[in-house]
């Protein structure tokens, strides 16, 4: 009977300020649709620069005039090396064929393959990746070490662009979610703000017959977790349809999207909600404090 | 039923009448009844409230009665709406003690000023009725806010409609009725608990002469079932013709209580309601 009693007077008024509401219920939703989108990306870039990071090794590029027995002398070379766990052998051609999978176009109008013979070398554990590098090219020349070798690179270099990248994609994402909540939240204060404005005999009238004051906070605060749940529904179906007929299409035909391991649409969807009912209370509680002093 | 109960509180109205009168010893009345703790429902102690320096009511000392039906007049500004407010603990009094229906004001915690205030009926000058429900919601509505039962809804709400006369007019909205009609509306929502109290302030204030007399007479047939009523207003022509007992307030201060005129006490509403509409003619015992 009382949860009948708040929930009615709470659709009543949202149904009686519905311009306000709108504005409410528009900016949950945007806010929303900004955490569905940013979550998952910001989940791959993390993970894309995980695996990078998790390949610590040395590479060693040859010259491309390198022989066959120049490259079994740098083998036994490295093999010397300290903390070497395992040297793996990358031909042109595999290189060149790891490549093509991500731009064939690209790599097919090169006609010849530009890329070097390689070795990966693992170090027995990440830490020894500086130490293997500087043994590898002494002097801070890669030609001091066997006159074959072009370039001794680790992938520091690479790791931290993709840390720069991610790192900016992420505050970007925190920023533009941040500024959207607190927009959200002033939204929703406002339209509460509005509809106690426009309910204040009702407020006087259940005071001066002595409703407690929960009872007289009930409906408004229901009002604003309507609105909010109203958003962040609305975002889901959005998403969800986003998912099911463009991102799903294009995750069987193009690998690169299913591979990050991002959050399931059931998490999203809890998430969402929570974060749509929680922004409302607080606005609600805001206004309810303000201008409601029972 | 509704009889019974009727003659049950007649015979305590009596009983207080033989003890709590005059109305001036009143204020000493609490060490009287030491047996059954104070016997008035409304005791003042000393109160004063001041507004930001302004004094709104000073030094104020009465008692007011079971069963009583008390009129509180003075000119705007004089302090009754104060005393009105402060009554419901819509305010606090800035010094003295008020005590209602054996609560002491300043002992009810801010939480429990909502149970507190179920005691106690209110009715004002404007009505406050909700514009967009109609006479059995606007009724219906004080209860379900204070957490009334379906059932109880039933069965209260048409009793009190038939008691203010109010029957034919259930689903009309307030816009659609006279202003009698509209208090007879505000006064049901506030009997509709059957508290102790029931206030007034100005209930005539917005109704010509005729109309007043009928919601001065539906205000007595509440104080004949054992309700205390007090009336504030400044319709002294009212006042003189009920012949009830005054208190007057002006700038603050309490300058007169007194019965104006004998008044019995066993006078019906039809009784009075004849007497009010006579050609005014100086009651008996007024100067």
């Amino acid at each position: 009977m009382r949860i009948g009693f708040f929930l009615r007077e709470a659709v009543r008024a949202t149904r009686r300020s519905s311009a306000s509401s709108f504005a409410a219920l528009a900016t949950v939703l945007v806010t929303m649709l900004m955490l569905g989108v940013f979550i998952p990306i910001v989940q791959a870039t993390n993970g894309a620069a995980n695996t990078v990071r998790s390949r610590v090794e040395v590479d060693v590029y040859f010259k491309a005039n390198a022989t066959k027995a120049d490259e079994a002398r740098v083998r036994h070379k490295i093999d010397q090396v300290q903390h070497v766990k395992r040297v793996k052998f990358v031909s042109k051609q595999q290189a060149l064929s790891q490549q093509e999978k991500t731009d064939p176009a690209a790599y097919r109008l090169l006609g010849t393959n530009p890329l070097p013979d390689t070795f990966q070398v693992i170090p027995t554990n990440p830490q020894y990746v500086l130490s293997i590098r500087s043994a590898l090219m002494p002097n801070g020349s890669p030609g001091a070490f066997d006159s074959s070798v072009q370039t001794v690179s680790n992938k520091k270099t690479d790791t931290k662009k993709i840390l720069q990248v991610t790192n900016l994609v992420t505050i970007t994402a925190a920023i533009l979610t941040v500024l959207l909540v607190l927009a959200s939240v002033l939204l929703i204060a406002n339209t509460i703000r509005l509809s106690l404005y426009s309910r204040r005999r009702e407020v006087e009238v259940m005071k001066l017959v002595g409703a407690t004051d929960w009872f007289i906070r009930w409906p408004f605060v229901i009002e604003g977790i309507v609105v909010g749940a109203a958003g962040a529904a609305l975002a889901l179906v959005v998403l969800g349809v986003t998912k099911v007929f463009v991102l799903d299409p294009l995750a069987s035909s193009w690998t690169l999207i299913s591979t990050p391991k991002t959050i399931s649409f059931i998490a999203l969807i809890g998430v969402l909600m929570g974060a749509g009912v929680l922004v409302s209370a607080v606005g609600s509680g805001l206004s309810l404090r303000r201008f409601l002093r029972v | 039923m509704a009889i019974s109960s009727r003659q049950r509180s007649r015979t305590r109205r009596r009983a207080v009448t033989a003890s709590a009168t005059p109305p001036q010893a009143g204020a000493a009345g609490g060490s009287k009844s030491a047996g059954r703790g104070t016997r008035s429902v409304i005791e003042f102690r000393d109160v004063s409230k001041l507004y930001a320096g302004d004094v709104g009511l000073e030094h104020a000392s009465f008692s007011i009665g079971r069963g009583e039906f008390v009129f509180l007049v003075g000119a705007t500004g004089s302090g009754k709406s104060t005393v009105m407010r402060l009554l419901i603990k819509e305010l606090e009094p800035t010094g003295g003690h008020i005590r209602v229906a054996g609560h002491d004001l300043t002992d009810i915690g801010r939480k429990k000023v909502p149970y507190f205030r179920r005691n106690v009926g209110v009715v004002f000058q404007d009505f406050k009725l909700l514009p967009n429900r109609t006479v059995y919601d606007n009724v219906a509505y004080a209860l379900k806010v204070t957490g009334g039962t379906r059932k109880e809804i039933r069965a209260k709400v048409p009793d009190v409609l038939r008691l203010t006369g109010l029957s034919t007019k259930l689903h009309n909205l307030p816009t659609q009725l006279s202003g009698g009609e509209q208090q007879r509306v505000s006064i049901a929502r506030a009997f509709v608990n059957h508290p102790p109290l029931l206030l007034a302030d100005e209930p005539t204030g917005n109704l010509d002469p005729d109309t007043s007399i009928d919601i001065m007479r539906l205000l007595y047939r509440i104080n004949r079932t054992g309700t205390t009523v007090v009336v504030a207003t400044h319709d002294q022509a009212m006042v003189d013709k009920m012949r009830r007992r005054v208190l007057e307030l002006s700038r603050g201060r309490i300058v007169r209580d007194e019965a104006a005129g004998r008044y019995t006490r066993d006078e019906t509403t039809r009784d009075l309601a004849k007497r009010l509409r006579a050609p005014s003619t100086p009651p008996p015992g007024v100067e």
